[in-house]
């Protein structure tokens, strides 16, 4: 796979690169903004994230050869989401997992009474993790990446992406099962 | 777990990234461990209810919008060769001209109802296939040679048909991309004039053609059956009319 980081990238792709990036990238915009979304936890932030990562793949594209659209297009959206968490300074997003940063908000009586809807449920949950877990999640089970698609989109080895995944999902059946999290953190 | 299998070979079975023998191996495991059966029952568990959350967020429809009117306002632009002292200038200019046309693209759309915005998106695609080289992806002018060649490389069959009788020579079709997805576009010759007839599934209910014009184009837009049509072309208005009635037949 090509990457993105490399090249200069050109403003103005002419008319016929434009239409093969059109027809290329564009429909992975729903995946680009599935990412953007939970890794930055906020529909507004996603969508401003989302297109300015596709403007930079737009940029980047003459330096794209073929291969798999959607893994490159997602390592450049993932590189765009960190700089900006890195930029905005979500010190929940970039510490490692800690239990204490990140009890999650359905302690409130409000958010327990809602805790039946599953949706709302597995929401927090996911959201809770820190990002490293969240994004192997997203990408195995909503984007329905193979671990060799995660491994370049995240750039780390396929190995350290089994691992992860299986760290992630523990974390989250944790999340899952004791919403509270109080007891939880103990037994990692 | 305490299984001293190690719980990446449960994670890669379940995600069907082992290999037959590795896989066949981890099964033969898996009859006598009851842990690991456990663990993976509790994995499908939390896959089925991940994917009965619908956690799965699509792109809102601004900005796809955004975005395309971002893409199409920065069309090919003549860059001076750098010459050191112009080079800036010229960028300048570049960045300028993109910010004006973006500015009017924007303000010229903004309000225009849903399908004025798709005739102009339907324009700027017609506009980019007279590039030279791009007119058509595949060039024939035998119905039964340009239907087959769409078949899966879109999600819907779109009609493809020749009216050479009535004066609408069909030359070829192209996959294009309008309103963020991917359609048919079918090219058919008026005299010396070419005109694009973009086609794409719809779930609103059949609606009445609509025409307009802008930059010296004419389009006329209607649904019919599931379909949306958009036709465009620089012919008069009276000859896009009979093709858009030879469509609806």
């Amino acid at each position: 796979m090509s990457n993105p980081v490399q090249g200069k990238g050109s403003d103005v792709l002419d008319s016929q690169e434009q239409v093969r990036f059109e027809t290329l990238v564009l429909p992975h915009l729903d995946a680009v903004y599935n990412l953007a979304r939970w890794l930055l936890r906020s529909g507004a932030d996603a969508e401003d994230i989302a297109q300015e990562a596709m403007l930079r793949s737009y940029r980047f594209f003459p330096g794209f050869h073929g291969g798999d659209v959607r893994a490159w297009l997602l390592q450049i959206v993932r590189n765009t989401c960190y700089t900006w968490m890195e930029k905005n300074r979500r010190e929940n997003d970039m510490t490692e997992f800690d239990e204490e940063l990140h009890a999650p908000p359905s302690t409130s009586p409000e958010s327990l009474a809602i805790a039946g809807d599953d949706r709302q449920r597995l929401t927090h949950a996911l959201e809770s993790l820190p990002p490293r877990y969240r994004e192997v999640i997203v990408l195995r089970e909503l984007e329905g990446c193979s671990y060799k698609e995660i491994a370049a989109i995240t750039s780390i080895p396929i190995g350290t992406v089994m691992s992860t995944l299986s760290r992630a999902r523990r974390h989250l059946q944790l999340a899952l099962a004791h919403p509270s999290r109080k007891e939880a953190h103990h037994e990692l | 777990m305490s299984c001293e299998r190690g719980d990446s070979v449960l994670h890669a079975y379940f995600d069907n990234e082992l290999d037959a023998q590795g896989a066949a191996e981890f099964e033969r495991h898996l009859e006598h461990c009851a842990e690991c059966a456990e663990a993976l029952g509790n994995l499908k568990s939390l896959r089925s209810s991940l994917n009965a959350a619908r956690l799965y967020q699509k792109a809102p429809a601004s900005l796809r919008q955004k975005l395309l009117v971002e893409l199409h306002s920065t069309k090919p632009i003549q860059v001076v060769p750098a010459r050191k002292p112009w080079r800036w200038l010229a960028i300048a200019a570049a960045i300028l001209l993109v910010a004006i046309t973006g500015w009017q693209v924007i303000s010229s759309r903004r309000g225009g109802d849903q399908e004025t915005v798709l005739a102009a998106e339907a324009i700027d695609a017609h506009l980019r296939s007279l590039q030279p080289g791009h007119l058509t992806d595949v060039i024939s002018t035998d119905q039964h040679t340009v239907k087959p060649w769409f078949d899966g490389k879109l999600d819907f069959a779109p009609p493809v048909r020749d009216f050479a009788e009535q004066g609408f020579q069909l030359q070829g079709g192209r996959l294009d991309v309008v309103h963020g997805r991917t359609i048919a576009a079918l090219v058919y010759g008026r005299r010396k004039h070419l005109v694009s007839a973009f086609v794409w599934p719809t779930i609103e209910p059949d609606a009445a053609p609509r025409a307009g014009s802008e930059q010296g184009y004419q389009w006329i837009i209607w649904r019919k059956a599931g379909m949306e049509f958009c036709v465009v072309s620089d012919v008069a208005p009276a000859d896009l009319g009979q093709l858009q009635r030879l469509f609806s037949e």
